[in-house]
């Protein structure tokens, strides 16, 4: 299968086999008026299999996202089809409008306009808990 | 502008500093009869409750300030579908000092994070109620004159029940404590909460469902309410509601120095009975929290350079 390369953008790769349909949609990228291919379980030597998005245009991505999803994948930034930044991303410390809080007595559940913001409580475990109410967020 | 959300916002330095104004509070009441002249604190209380706001309310009238009252989300322009935000910056321009209880965890954050005054959470939800674990932490070191090496004891409702939790974390700061949790299995302290006071700390604690086997043991038995307003199923509630109720028998079994505390208001869960036995601590544990949050209002106005 082949996939065209992109000229300006971004590829992010070593995404966990699985992930990559989360990220596409935590991203937003439905919305992206140019190519987006989101590419799943691709062979990779070090993972065995992985997903890869490829964006050919020029967009702001949140990486916070990515590091929410799979801290460990890769941000290739693509100009004139050279690659010209690589970036691993961690897992970010604080989470703005990203997810959602579950708790349904949480302020945020009432008064919508209000941020949602979640904090890395537990690295080990990878949790986030919601700033306001302290409720862990919902695994993806 | 500092505010106080959750007892971690208070370092164990300013813990003890409020203690010790509370204590002094008490030894010399006059001292302080005039100290918030011509204050206003804003009690604004988006849920119903007695005995905190009037206890708010109390403390600043023996500093000598005044109060402004907000009860009831019906009165209120919350009803009208104002936002904690846009109150909290309303509010900030009549008063020096905001106390708010709201029913939705996390409220009184979004009110601090907007308020241009300090805010103390007078409780969110089931989320933090920190002026009480002030009350409780005063009454433990006036009953036992120290806060570390004591076995505690809590019992009833340690799920919902945000005061226990708040206990646990304000008391695993200190040193050599050890934790009793005596509660139905439905009803046990949620793992976060072990987690991340007790584990990560190494604070050794048991967990039983028999509060007799174990009430010998307790330096503290802090007891608590099976509030119905915690529960979504009333058919929940009703079936253990009355799971742990202490009594003069089971008193009996306990040290002769054990500090029996609760944070009020009780149903049935303490007998009334036990109420004067001398270690039933709980209206002093009342009393103690006017004074805490006299010494909390003193702080935050000092330090927000209103006083």
């Amino acid at each position: 299968m082949n996939v065209d390369s992109i000229r300006d953008g971004i590829v992010i790769d070593h995404i966990t086999a699985g992930c990559g349909r989360k990220l596409y949609h935590l991203l937003g990228l439905e919305n992206v008026d140019a190519p987006v291919a989101l590419l799943t379980n691709v062979a990779s030597a070090k993972l065995g299999r992985k997903d890869i998005i490829k964006v050919d245009a020029d967009i702001s991505v949140d990486f916070n996202v990515i590091g929410y999803v799979d801290p460990g994948a890769t941000v290739n930034i693509i100009r004139n089809s050279e690659l010209v930044e690589k970036k691993r991303i961690d897992m970010p410390e604080t989470l703005v409008n990203v997810i959602a809080c579950k708790n349904p007595r949480c302020i945020t559940s009432c008064e919508q306009e209000l941020d949602q913001v979640f904090r890395l409580s537990n690295r080990a475990k990878k949790e986030y808990r919601c700033l306001y109410c302290e409720t862990k967020a919902a695994v993806l | 502008m500092r505010s106080v959300i959750d007892v971690p916002d208070l370092s164990l330095e300013e813990l003890s500093g409020l203690m010790d104004t509370a204590e002094d509070i008490i030894a010399h009441p006059g001292d302080y009869s005039e100290r918030c002249h011509g204050k206003k604190l804003a009690t604004l209380f988006f849920e119903p409750s007695t005995r905190t706001r009037l206890s708010f309310e109390a403390a600043m009238y023996e500093l000598g300030g005044n109060v402004l009252s907000v009860t009831g989300a019906g009165t209120s322009s919350a009803a009208k579908g104002e936002s904690v935000a846009d109150t909290a910056k309303t509010v900030s321009c009549y008063a020096d000092i905001i106390a708010m209880r709201h029913p939705k965890e996390g409220a009184a954050l979004v009110a601090a994070r907007n308020a241009s005054v300090p805010v103390i959470n007078a409780g969110d939800g089931g989320h933090c109620h920190p002026t009480q674990t002030l009350a409780d932490l005063l009454t433990i070191r006036r009953k036992k004159g120290k806060l570390d090496h004591l076995t505690v004891g809590l019992c009833g409702d340690l799920k919902f029940g945000r005061t226990v939790h708040s206990l646990i974390s304000a008391m695993s700061r200190y040193e050599g404590l050890r934790f009793v949790l005596i509660s139905p299995e439905e009803l046990k302290v949620p793992s976060y909460v072990k987690d991340e006071s007790l584990k990560r700390k190494n604070i050794p604690y048991t967990q039983t469902t028999d509060l007799e086997q174990v009430i010998g043991d307790l330096d503290i038995l802090y007891m608590t309410r099976v509030q119905r307003e915690r529960f979504f199923n009333e058919e929940d509630y009703l079936r253990l509601k009355d799971s742990y109720i202490l009594t003069p028998e089971k008193m009996r079994k306990a040290r002769p120095d054990l500090c029996v505390m609760h944070p009020l208001p009780r149903v049935n869960e303490i007998s009334v009975a036990v109420d004067d036995d001398p270690r039933a601590c709980y209206f002093k544990q009342v009393l103690n929290g006017k004074y805490m949050r006299m010494a909390l209002i003193l702080m935050l106005l000092k330090e927000a350079g209103r006083l």
